[in-house]
């Protein structure tokens, strides 16, 4: 009943999309502005529809209803309510609802923001809002249906989306449950985030096909979905970290990435989406670079929706199995379909992108700028090489031949190393014109600080050579951006008598995108701290050990005390806990408990490492194996992971940073609105 | 002149960047085989860098905890998704190939923490080198159930 009126309002929300990109269409081509409006809010109906048909799914996922194939595959009955409820999008079928729903809500705030100035772009909006959605919809309705139920006819059990002729509905007793790799809190919030990050780079998109269907292709669209972009850019960002962190505690093999091509298929859009984040400010400050700004928002909607499939499909996860429902082909034509008609409009409209002015000088902002999206559309064509490289292999030698990570940690190393050292100096440098001269006027201090610090490195930590060029990049990041910062909070200071701390803080608040943008760069930095740690210092070992023997690690020394083992029923899962005392030099640290879970209902470990945290390094311990029969001991692999935790303060203070970007700057927004409206009436009054 | 000095640098980041791939390519590539095809190429493939796929024999599989050596034994499947998809889906293929014993087998050693994936009927995809004593010598190992879940969490060991 309840999964009969769930599909229905989903076949109904597909007729609402439909209607709504006809709507727009008809409506603007016919000048008929409350056909228009009827398309709006059609557009703004898809939310209350799409809640209610996720509302009766997660009232079939809690209540055990496993007549429905989706309920059955993922929810059993010894998982706790929340787990039941995040189940939602822990299958196909329901991470595509999940993806509509979510798409659903951010077209619908589109929709309620005042349109007065921008109406023109309104029916196209609608348009490419609505066709999306309508494709992701139509996915659930006609192939992967979250609300099939199994039933019973003379060829056996079989799930069907409506009831079969002679047929009783077949409802078994008990779910197969979650993945239990799934059930963890990492993995609970990491696909709502990516999926988040996914949907909101719609909303640019968007408006850049509006702009380039209706000609207006000054820089409106971007200053309009500023923010959405940087908030597209937060979830996807903060998707992919979570992932990394969900990756380190969970999968136990003492990593956070892992480059399998899943990753790479979320890493992907997040390159193309940065480049797009740098290149706007060029368009705004300079008026150049809108083809390619327009080419950037493109490839980054069209890898959102590649990334989806793949992260989704299990395509790629393993090279052998292709998902077996009829999806693929038609992902692919979509891609197709939209890739190439954004295309043919980009070319339709190549003379009025034309850049209002040229560049002149290869170390001016707008130069390195360029220079900063060469390098991540290379990282990306270095990824996108990696994925596709197994298929080209084989079609030109019969032979297929894959690439590793060893593949992309050669190829994008010195990528990311140039990128940093753009970090460095693409701040110093000015609009329109820099020199050599007036460039190593500014970075001197910031470079001889950096060298001083390197030294220090060389002298008392590591002398491997390529962690050294890594730290040096990372402390000339950070000095020119402190300097960069005291440079404009010292003239504050002196021209406004303001005292250095309320300096910084107007400061800050006076250009948030810019010294936003400067906390994210620091960020970055403190997370590269963490990944040269783990990369080049990371040392293990394992071994068996009977009770009370110890194994020892840099300075860490281990010694087993006990292990214990029992049943917790109510959650089907059997648990295996080893206790380890844990000493550095001598001196007692505490206690660590690796684990072992096993799940009853899918039959399945989950390896849980024993973790002790410093910025200086991570203690990360695992339980190998133990068996009560032999009793011989218990085996432990342990790694030190050095500087790790630096990823994860770097990404909170990542958070912070892109908050402070995007933050909505009201005020000034509603006067530059005036003083524009202002400067429209004397023009016309002109006329 | 100065469309040059822009065309000169984006032709060197080009270039870096083709570099860059053709070697990191070189350097790592490995050949994705079936255990069938494996056995044809024989003695050439000893020491290349090599990714093969199988079905985990489950009553094969052997752990000694005390030098975390793992050994087990995987069965030929066929790499081909058509082929695989004719016969019924790769969980089908994958219990086919377990019970059938005249197909090709391949014993794996690999050193480390045993998977949790690691099972009868598991697909296993192992990276590494086929010893001149015909052990494949796994690097890697990646496990997929497909019986259970949908969309199986690979999971990586090593």
């Amino acid at each position: 009943m309840i999964a009969n009126f769930g599909y229905g309002v989903l076949v109904i929300t597909f007729l609402v999309t439909l209607y709504s990109v006809f709507a727009a269409i008809y409506g603007d081509r016919r000048q008929i502005p409350a056909m228009v409006e009827s398309a709006r809010r059609a557009m703004l109906l898809t939310w209350p529809l799409l809640t209610l048909t996720a509302g009766a799914l997660i009232y079939l996922l809690i209540n055990d209803h496993y007549e429905v194939q989706f309920v059955y595959e993922v929810t059993s009955r010894s998982m706790p309510t929340y787990l039941k409820i995040t189940a939602w999008w822990g299958g196909q079928a329901g991470s595509l609802l999940f993806w509509s729903w979510l798409m659903s809500a951010f077209a619908s705030l589109v929709t309620l923001r005042k349109w007065d100035r921008d109406r023109e772009f309104l029916p196209w909006v609608i348009v490419v809002a609505c066709v999306t959605m309508a494709f992701f919809i139509g996915m659930n309705v006609f192939f992967e249906n979250p609300f099939a139920q199994f039933y019973q006819t003379f060829d056996g059990v079989k799930s069907y989306n409506l009831k079969p002729a002679n047929s009783i509905l077949f409802t078994p007793e008990n779910g197969q449950g979650l993945n239990p790799l799934l059930r963890h809190p990492g993995m609970i919030i990491h696909p709502p985030m990516l999926y988040l990050g996914f949907v909101s780079f719609v909303i640019p998109y968007a408006f850049a096909i509006a702009a380039l269907i209706t000609g207006r292709t000054d820089d409106r669209w971007i200053r309009l979905t500023r923010r959405w972009t940087l908030w597209a850019w937060l979830f996807l960002s903060f998707g992919l970290v979570l992932g990394g962190r969900w990756a380190y505690d969970v999968l136990g093999w003492g990593g956070y990435w892992g480059w399998d091509p899943v990753e790479i298929a979320a890493f992907m859009p997040w390159l193309t989406g940065t480049a797009f984040l740098h290149s706007v400010m060029i368009q705004e400050k300079r008026g150049m670079l809108k083809q390619w700004n327009m080419i950037l928002i493109i490839l980054t909607y069209d890898l959102v929706i590649f990334g989806t499939f793949l992260t989704r499909s299990g395509v790629l996860s393993s090279v052998h199995a292709f998902a077996q429902s009829a999806i693929g082909p038609l992902f692919f034509a979509f891609i197709g379909f939209t890739l190439i008609s954004s295309i043919a409009l980009i070319i339709y409209r190549w003379g009025s992108l034309k850049s209002e002015t040229e560049m002149t000088s290869l170390l001016s902002r707008e130069a390195l700028f360029l220079l900063n999206n060469l390098l991540f559309m290379s990282i990306l064509v270095v990824c996108f090489w990696g994925v596709i490289f197994p298929l080209i292999s084989e079609l030109f030698s019969g032979q297929k031949v894959t690439v590793g990570p060893p593949f992309y940690e050669r190829a994008t190393s010195p990528l990311f190393a140039t990128l940093m050292m753009l970090m460095g100096i693409a701040p110093l440098s000015a609009w329109g014109r820099s020199t050599v001269k007036t460039l190593g006027r500014a970075i001197w201090k910031p470079i001889v600080g950096a060298v001083v610090v390197t030294a220090v490195l060389f002298a008392t930590y590591t002398q491997k050579i390529g962690a050294l060029i890594g730290f040096f990049l990372v402390a000339l990041v950070i000095f020119v951006t402190i300097y960069e910062y005291w440079r404009g909070a010292y003239a504050r200071q002196r021209s406004q008598g303001e005292n250095i701390f309320t300096a910084f803080w107007n400061l800050t608040g006076r250009d948030r995108r810019r010294y936003g943008g400067y906390i994210i760069h620091i960020s970055m930095m403190l997370m590269a701290i963490g990944i040269i740690g783990i990369e080049t210092f990371q040392v293990e070992t394992q071994g068996t050990l009977g009770q009370g023997e110890t194994i020892s690690l840099r300075n860490y020394e281990l010694t087993y005390r006990e292990i214990a083992q029992w049943d917790d029923l109510p959650s089907g899962v059997n648990y295996r806990r080893a206790v380890l005392d844990v000493y550095e030099d001598g001196e007692y640290l505490g206690q660590l408990a690796p684990r072992i879970d096993y799940y009853y209902d899918s039959q399945q470990n989950m390896t849980i490492p024993g973790q002790r945290s410093t910025m200086r390094d991570d203690l990360y311990v695992l339980l190998v194996d133990w068996e009560p029969a032999t009793a011989a001991g218990a085996t432990f692999k342990i790694y030190v992971n050095p500087l790790v935790n630096w990823l994860w303060l770097g990404s909170l203070l990542f958070l912070a940073g892109i908050i402070i970007a995007a933050w909505p700057e009201k005020e000034r927004e509603r006067a530059a609105f005036k003083a524009e409206a202002r400067v429209q009436q004397q023009t016309s009054a002109a006329d | 002149m100065r469309i040059n000095k822009f065309v000169i640098g984006g032709v060197l980041i080009l270039g870096a960047v083709v570099f860059l791939i053709w070697t990191a390519t070189a350097a790592s590539a490995e050949y994705f085989l079936t255990i069938d095809e494996l056995n044809a190429k024989g003695p050439e493939m000893v020491d290349e860098n090599l990714r093969v796929s199988g079905a985990v024999i489950g009553d094969s599989i052997q752990y000694d905890p005390q030098s975390l050596t793992l050994s087990f034994e995987v069965a030929h499947v066929p790499a081909d998704n058509l082929a695989i998809e004719t016969e019924g889906g790769l969980a089908e293929v994958l219990h086919q190939a377990v019970l059938d014993p005249s197909r090709a087998r391949m014993k794996v050693v690999y050193v480390g923490p045993k998977p949790d994936l690691l099972r009868n009927e598991a697909q296993a995809i192992m990276t590494g080198h086929l010893g001149a004593d015909g052990i494949f010598y796994a690097d890697e190992l990646l496990l997929k159930c497909p019986t259970r879940y949908e969309e199986a969490v690979p999971e990586q060991a090593g």
